[in-house]
């Protein structure tokens, strides 16, 4: 599999801000519930190593409480900034300028998303996951953005659900101040498909509700795309 | 503006307001004296002051959240209700009309969901109807009904207001679950309509306002001056002490890439600009 090992640990010498990382990572423990955050750093060298481990016995485990809906946050983020990276890097064929701008920017939030929770998860982190684009054609806008509402309306639902599992509140208005960037992108991608439904019956209920789903839910339709096995065994349910 | 019908207005959805705002009732006297004193242009600075003293620090119940929420709901509603029904507002045989009536039945479905969560939650539903509400916010969007660009400034203006309104109510619901998953269902919906409307304004018949995108860049990008409040804080890069820009995107996609919350008394007072005295 791809391993993004040799990647992180670059990543991790060029952070400028490397003494002031586990102070933010001690406070983001203190409110997940696990205060082992003095060995944070020390133990940044061996994650991978453990991740792997878990990966052999029975998946990537994403852990439990605030912690594990965090890393579950985290896992789609990959996904979906992985897609819109290979989205922008070779956009599809007759793609306009405006789509090619709005993409963009959909990509550039993906990415903040994931390496905002890369960060605040510090040691507590995943592994980066191996995707699986076989089934996108990547030149054919028509399954690009089948591929993107998908992904969108999945994240939607996948906060939606998560929501009333997370423990502290400031990490439920995180979740909230993603999840509405994220139904964004779903109308607007769903717009792009076909102009006026961005919030049709597909997505919003006769009670003007739009979708909620349980993570082994989501996780059961994202498996399609991501090689990786994830464990989310321990989740609060 | 008269403070003390927006106080009723409230006193309906909040029936401790005045308790909120001073424990002693009778102390109330006090801000009648007080505000008699006042010049005019300080009022409505000293009547959100008095909100964040009502709200801040106070614990909202369930059914303050929902009437609260059921609140923004109906003063969205019966402006698509109006909207809709202004002949010659929205450009007949467009998308637009589709897409007006899509989001007006969503707000009517919210308000009536929002009103039998609260009676089966042994609450009594806040009350409005049309002419409770003047959508020209005295004023200040004199032609809301008479030129298109104007109606979907505030529409998007509400609809970006109702987004950030649920999220800052989301705490307060962590004791229900199943009525904080429904507000995080109203909440994405909301976000939806925000990103449609959005678009809408970007087209020439909408106003043209081609800068615009389906999220929120930096503090107010709507154009619209008048409606900063709604925008306030959206310029925020920074979230749980990590600077979203050190993560290698731009300052404004920072900014895109989370929406903010606001606290009850900021979405009081702007919908409270919208509600008739």
């Amino acid at each position: 599999m791809k391993n993004f090992q040799q990647e992180d640990q670059e990543l991790l010498h060029k952070e400028s801000g490397i003494l002031t990382a586990p102070l933010q990572r001690r406070s983001f423990l203190q409110y997940a519930g696990a205060g082992a955050a003095g060995i944070a750093l020390l133990a940044a060298g061996c994650k991978k190593d453990d991740g792997s481990e878990g990966l052999r016995v029975d998946g990537v485990n994403l852990g439990s409480g605030d912690v594990g809906i965090l890393n579950y946050a985290y896992a789609l983020e990959q996904l979906e900034a992985a897609f819109y990276d290979a989205v922008v890097k070779a956009p599809y064929s007759g793609i306009t300028p405006a789509e090619l701008s709005l993409l963009t920017d959909i990509r550039d939030h993906e990415l903040a998303h994931r390496e905002f929770f890369k960060k605040a998860l510090g040691t507590s982190a995943i592994i980066g996951l191996e995707v699986n684009f076989t089934a996108i054609n990547f030149t054919q806008r028509a399954s690009v953005l089948a591929t993107a509402k998908a992904f969108e309306d999945l994240g939607v639902s996948a906060y939606n659900g998560a929501g009333k599992l997370i423990k502290s509140a400031d990490y439920l208005v995180l979740a909230g101040k993603i999840v509405s960037v994220e139904a964004r992108h779903a109308a607007l991608i769903r717009d792009l498909i076909e102009n006026g439904t961005f919030a049709n019956s597909e997505v919003v209920d006769a009670n003007g509700l739009d979708k909620a789903r349980t993570p082994s839910e989501v996780l059961s339709i994202a498996s399609a795309f991501i090689n990786t096995k994830i464990n989310a065994s321990n989740l609060p349910s | 503006m008269n403070i003390i019908n927006i106080l009723d207005e409230i006193e309906k959805v909040d029936g401790e307001i005045y308790e909120r705002l001073n424990p002693r009732r009778a102390a109330m006297k006090s801000f009648y004296n007080f505000g008699s004193k006042m010049a005019v242009a300080a009022v409505p600075l000293a009547l959100g002051s008095m909100f964040k003293k009502a709200y801040g620090q106070t614990t909202s119940t369930v059914i303050d959240v929902l009437n609260f929420a059921l609140t923004l709901e109906y003063l969205e509603y019966y402006f698509y209700q109006q909207g809709s029904a202004t002949v010659g507002l929205i450009p007949a045989g467009t998308p637009a009309v589709a897409a007006i009536n899509t989001i007006r039945d969503h707000e009517l479905a919210h308000v009536n969901l929002l009103k039998t969560a609260i009676t089966s939650s042994g609450g009594t539903p806040v009350s409005f109807t049309a002419a409770n509400f003047d959508y020209t916010a005295k004023n200040t969007f004199p032609t809301v009904f008479s030129n298109y660009p104007t109606f979907l400034a505030v529409a998007q203006a509400f609809e970006d207001t109702g987004v950030r309104a649920y999220k800052g109510q989301a705490p307060a619901l962590m004791g229900s679950p199943s009525v904080l998953q429904t507000a995080l269902q109203i909440h994405s919906v909301e976000a939806r309509h925000a990103s449609h409307i959005r678009q809408m304004r970007k087209a020439p018949a909408g106003g043209g306002v081609t800068a615009l995108k389906p999220w929120i860049t930096g503090a107010n990008d709507s154009g619209v001056p008048q409606v900063d409040a709604v925008y306030k804080g959206e310029d925020n890069v920074v979230q749980a002490g990590v600077n979203i820009p050190s993560l290698g995107v731009s300052t404004a996609a920072a900014t895109e890439s989370f929406d903010e919350f606001l606290v009850k008394a900021d979405v009081l007072a702007i919908a409270s600009l919208f509600i008739k005295s």
